[in-house]
């Protein structure tokens, strides 16, 4: 079942625990000490809030990403590039074959700002969703504050490269970027660059895993440079990926550092297709009709490659791209 | 096992071991298969292209509809190349040195992925970078470059399939 309609939104006062409930258009949502509640006309939906609330900061912060962001086997959103589907069972085989699945198409911002404002009330202070479970406090338990600083972090997107004048800046201790604990050991050296005069926007270089090393979240791509639609957006990684991210474009992971593993999925139906083990140097292809959710042990170095072409989503759903990155 | 009590109140490591790879040392992983073709994965590692490959050729190991992931074995000195667009180089193992000049016959916008020059360039310098393991330089558009490595090293390049990309799939890739 799908709807599309203007969307009303509405938000309640706290509920014994402190935390207030929200809508969006027949969605409703509320938490207590450990979980998120979500209902919708067909059926309810209970998640553990830790991971409801890292799932729903990299919804907030890709801006909905592209193709699908499953918070889990049930809940999501998928991104039309100006409107997202809000959904419920949608990626679900029993759901779909029992008929209960169910989805309300919504504007960008209007989901946008609701999903801004369950993130801002549900955070406690203690809690950074950006983080590792080992850099974090609880996520549970009453209303304890909030973290703002945390949860509006900005996105880093390179308009040409790191480090070109007027460009996004590297990271250092300075700008409250300290090395990582799991990056202790890696090289700081900068390369060596001599721009002659009048050639200092072309001429330039950065130390791309010392950048790496100094990110202070976990499993959120950010552009490091840009050919025409080409992005390499890499990201570390730590722990579980927190969302399980159905494609409508392929993506490729270009591993850099230390292992992932990875589970790939049907992206429709959630049946599993393979598993996928990347160590340094490997390279893989993620099609577009999978999801994959990954596992990282120890904090990695992942270079996510991305085509953003606009009208790439269409080409593929329409079949006049393939799904696959190459025959052979 | 001595640790570090964190944030969360449990105890890790006090330190940590970051695994990357190089030309002489690296393990490959790989696709374990449950219901789909090895092959819709393109899974490849890249310091075993470059093992397999001649000095200077750009195989592709990565392919987003007309862009392409390259990586090239860099050892010795490289012929005079340009592009129409920006490119982007990083280093995965050794240290390269790029040579960068303007010179009087760009290619035209519509060509994509690099090309070589017939001379060397008859223009100004711009500049040199010299990167070392994990370092990434901008190639920029319509300049020539030139890239030197002192022994067998590994770039891998962001850039547009063209004339020079290598495409040897069945070769580099899991296919069973």
């Amino acid at each position: 079942m799908s709807i599309e309609a203007s969307t009303p939104t509405s938000s309640t006062e706290p509920n014994a625990e402190g935390y207030r409930g929200f809508t969006l258009g027949q969605f409703s949502f509320r938490r207590d000490e450990y979980f998120a509640y979500i209902s919708w006309p067909t059926g309810s939906h209970i998640m553990s809030v830790d991971a409801f609330l890292r799932a729903m900061q990299r919804d907030i912060a890709w801006d909905f990403f592209y193709g699908i962001v499953n918070f889990d086997g049930v809940f999501g959103t998928m991104n039309h590039y100006g409107t997202v589907d809000l959904f419920a069972g949608r990626y679900n085989d029993s759901y779909r074959k029992a008929e209960l699945d169910y989805s309300e198409n919504i504007d960008t911002p209007i989901i946008r700002e609701q999903f801004k404002a369950i993130l801002d009330d549900w955070t406690n202070a203690t809690f950074d969703p950006f983080a590792s479970p080992h850099e974090t406090g609880p996520a549970f338990g009453v209303k304890n504050g909030s973290n703002v600083d945390a949860i509006t972090r900005r996105r880093v997107a390179a308009n040409r490269m790191v480090n070109l004048p007027g460009d996004e800046e590297l990271r250092n201790d300075e700008n409250g970027h300290p090395l990582n604990r799991m990056f202790k050991d890696v090289p700081q050296d900068e390369p060596i660059v001599e721009a002659e005069p009048g050639f200092e926007n072309e001429i330039a270089g950065f130390n791309l895993f010392n950048y790496l090393a100094r990110s202070q979240v976990t499993w959120n791509p950010s552009v490091v440079s840009v050919c025409k639609d080409s992005l390499f957006c890499p990201t570390t990684e730590e722990y579980i990926l927190p969302i399980i991210h159905g494609n409508d474009r392929v993506e490729w992971f270009i591993q850099l550092s230390d292992e992932i593993s990875w589970e790939v999925e049907d992206r429709d139906t959630g049946t599993m297709r393979s598993r996928v083990v990347m160590k340094a140097g490997d390279v893989c292809a993620m099609p577009a009709d999978i999801r994959h959710q990954g596992y990282s042990p120890k904090r990695s170095m992942l270079l996510v490659w991305e085509n953003g072409d606009p009208n790439l989503a269409d080409m593929i759903a329409s079949g006049q791209a393939p799904t696959y990155p190459a025959d052979f | 096992m001595a640790g570090v009590t964190n944030a969360s109140g449990a105890v890790e490591a006090s330190s940590y071991k970051t695994v990357f790879a190089s030309l002489e040392n690296f393990s490959k992983g790989g696709v374990e298969l449950i219901n789909d073709d090895p092959r819709h994965y393109a899974f490849s590692n890249m310091y075993e292209v470059a093992s397999m490959s001649k000095p200077w050729e750009q195989v592709a190991v990565g392919k987003n509809m007309q862009y392409v992931l390259e990586v090239v074995r860099a050892e010795g000195e490289s012929g005079w190349r340009t592009a129409s667009h920006d490119q982007f180089a990083v280093s995965l193992d050794g240290e390269i040195e790029i040579e960068f000049y303007t010179h009087s016959a760009p290619v035209d916008a519509s060509v994509e992925g690099s090309v070589a020059l017939t001379a060397d360039p008859d223009g100004q310098r711009m500049g040199r970078v010299v990167l070392n393991f994990g370092h990434q330089a901008l190639l920029p558009a319509n300049s020539a470059y030139r890239m030197k490595a002192g022994r067998a090293s590994v770039v891998m390049i962001q850039t547009i399939a063209g004339a020079d990309t290598k495409f040897r799939w069945a070769e580099i890739c899991q296919t069973v």
